[in-house]
């Protein structure tokens, strides 16, 4: 286990070191001239020699990047040029809204695909069995956006029942107007990643139906049904672990796109508007910090993963 | 094909027993699934319509009408008009074109890099191979749509951008999937009596190995597309996509998301288009492995069933 545990680990570190690496050489190298690019067209030239000046742009490249993770490891992940606040103090105050949301929307998610998944697998060949999989395989289709959209005019417009947009002033210092106005845009990203993960889920349940053990204690007695759930359901809760990480990226993305759309003051929103203009310290400091946030929950559930399944374990 | 089909090339017969007719049998098997037929369905259709756009719409799609603006759906407009009065019918034909052009576009480079990627993975040196391998399980780290604004955040929003980010993206990942399919396939019978029989390692690299990988990528290659036409919607929505003088899918639901509130009937049929497109490409792809895979095709439903496809990061 401690051998997987370093191996596992020396992974993540070498992931952290490539990905950093990618995202500072794509918005460092691939313009020419990061300085031009901020001062725009009419930029003077001492503009953007002040510019160079202040990014650290003349220094070599290399320079620049252990600059650039000596900060992040100290927790400074830099500063705006917009508006000169830290990257990290924006985004610990962003993820008041985002990381609320996206556990909500993982909950929702994870609450309504386990159940219909094993429950459309085991239908299978009914006909409730081929709608409930049909359905799934349509919603999964549905881009984000528009399922959005369809939520807020039956639930906002028509029934009026949740706000259509936006996110309380206060935050959550009137937690139940920031619940409430968090709902929609869950329920939005929870819906259309939970069709992804239920068909995961059918199909990881159908697999345990055609194991042996299952059919040797169906034999022994049980029922099928009871078979599958005692004996095949610890199993596919496995598997659905090993898709979690790929859940957490999709709710991330997710997120961006709901976001935009519910006008949520989060993560995401905050990322469309840097990049849009061109802020790219900060953009550079905030997909770091997402894709470091996908890798961490990758290593996590490995780990978890291999505790789990004691096959897993006994082969170390 | 079955191995024993390419043991008989390998060993020098004929090699014109392969052309034409197996291939059409084969598009024959994928038709004779239903998720297939769908698929062929969607996907000829959307071609269809794309064509068909550019050449004639019911109406200009640019063309701004204010004396008819938000007219619910009717005669001559069928699919009613948006804010500046054009044709939303017109505007969804030609959006698909845009659809298209990214699916096809992005298809091709994520074919590149994934058939360069699995090779380097799967053919070379044992270092180069297992690096290769730590690369691509960080790589697919990376979500499409967060490469694609990185990739903006420098050079702007464009098609171009979409194209490349998905292009990457799924190259990763469709070089995850085949790398050990190219590794299973390299230690078969058949590739090893090709390099006894003197072929150097491309000539069985194009003769043998790829052509045996080839369903599992072509699978592979039409859920990119579906992610593609995804990615196009969500980024061309968020501003980093089609620009707003292209007609656009994406681009589109933008427009009409500003008077959501009062006329929510139209946002109706760029979604619909976008799901269904969506869903003829994801089917298409589940039809061809069905279709292609011979260990499926032997198996019991339920055994096929539980092989359908893992969730893939999609916007």
């Amino acid at each position: 286990m401690t051998r997987y545990v370093v191996t596992r680990l020396g992974l993540l570190v070498v992931g952290l070191a490539v990905a950093s690496a990618i995202i500072f050489l794509t918005l460092r190298v691939l313009p020419g001239d990061v300085a031009q690019l901020i001062a725009g067209t009419n930029g003077t030239p001492a503009q953007v020699e002040g510019i160079r000046e202040q990014l650290g742009l003349n220094q070599p490249l290399l320079v620049q990047y252990l600059d650039w993770m000596g900060g992040v490891l100290r927790g400074d992940l830099g500063t705006s040029l917009l508006t000169g606040t830290p990257v990290a103090d924006e985004l610990v105050q962003k993820a008041q809204v985002t990381v609320p949301l996206g556990i909500l929307s993982l909950s929702i998610a994870i609450a309504f695909s386990v159940p219909l998944g094993v429950a459309s697998a085991i239908w299978r060949g009914h006909r409730r069995g081929t709608i409930m999989s049909v359905s799934a395989q349509t919603l999964a289709a549905v881009p984000v956006v528009w399922a959005g959209m369809i939520l807020v005019v039956i639930f906002a417009v028509w029934l009026g029942w949740l706000p259509a947009q936006g996110f309380p002033r206060a935050g959550w210092a009137d937690p139940a107007a920031a619940v409430r106005s968090l709902i929609l845009p869950a329920i939005t990203i929870g819906v259309v990643e939970g069709a992804m993960l239920l068909r995961f889920v059918r199909s990881a349940t159908l697999q345990a139906v055609g194991q042996d053990y299952v059919r040797t204690a169906a034999a022994k007695g049980l029922t099928r049904t009871t078979a599958l759930i005692r004996h095949g359901l610890p199993n596919v809760g496995l598997s659905v672990i090993t898709v979690l990480g790929l859940q957490v990226a999709g709710i991330i993305v997710g997120a961006v796109i709901i976001e935009q759309l519910f006008s949520l003051p989060g993560i995401g929103r905050m990322l469309v508007a840097d990049v849009s203009a061109r802020d790219l310290p900060k953009v550079q400091g905030e997909l770091l910090a997402l894709t470091a946030f996908v890798l961490i929950v990758g290593f996590f559930v490995d780990l978890l993963h291999r505790v789990l399944d004691p096959r897993q374990r006994e082969s170390v | 094909m079955t191995p024993a089909d390419s043991a008989i090339t390998a060993s020098g017969a004929p090699r014109d027993r392969r052309p034409a007719r197996p291939r059409a049998r084969w598009l024959r098997r994928v038709w004779a699934v239903p998720t297939g037929r769908f698929g062929i369905c969607v996907v000829l259709a959307l071609v269809l319509v794309a064509l068909c756009a550019r050449i004639w719409t019911p109406f200009d799609p640019q063309q701004v009408d204010v004396q008819n603006r938000w007219l619910p759906p009717s005669w001559p407009h069928l699919l009613g008009t948006d804010g500046a009065g054009r044709d939303i019918l017109s505007l969804v034909m030609a959006g698909a074109g845009t659809t298209v052009w990214v699916a096809l576009g992005s298809a091709v480079i994520a074919t590149i890099i994934g058939v360069a990627l699995a090779s380097l993975g799967a053919l070379t040196t044992r270092w180069v191979r297992e690096s290769v391998a730590v690369v691509i399980d960080i790589l697919i780290a990376f979500p499409v749509l967060l490469v694609a604004m990185m990739i903006s955040a420098v050079w702007g929003g464009s098609l171009w951008v979409v194209i490349w980010s998905v292009g990457l993206g799924f190259g990763v990942n469709i070089a995850r999937v085949t790398r050990p399919e190219l590794r299973r396939v390299m230690h078969s019978d058949f590739v090893i009596a090709g390099t006894a029989a003197g072929l150097t390692p491309t000539q069985n690299l194009w003769r043998h190995l790829l052509p045996n990988v080839a369903p599992v990528f072509i699978v592979q290659l039409s859920w990119a597309m579906a992610v593609a036409v995804l990615a196009e919607a969500g980024l061309s929505y968020l501003g980093f996509g089609a620009p707003v003088t292209e007609p656009s899918w994406g681009v589109l639901l933008q427009d009409l998301q500003t008077y959501l509130t009062v006329y929510p009937l139209a946002v109706l049929w760029p979604g619909l288009a976008i799901t269904v497109t969506v869903l003829g490409l994801n089917l298409l792809g589940d039809g061809i492995r069905e279709a292609s895979d011979p260990t499926l095709a032997s198996r019991s439903g339920a055994a096929r069933a539980s092989r359908t496809h893992m969730p893939e990061v999609v916007s």
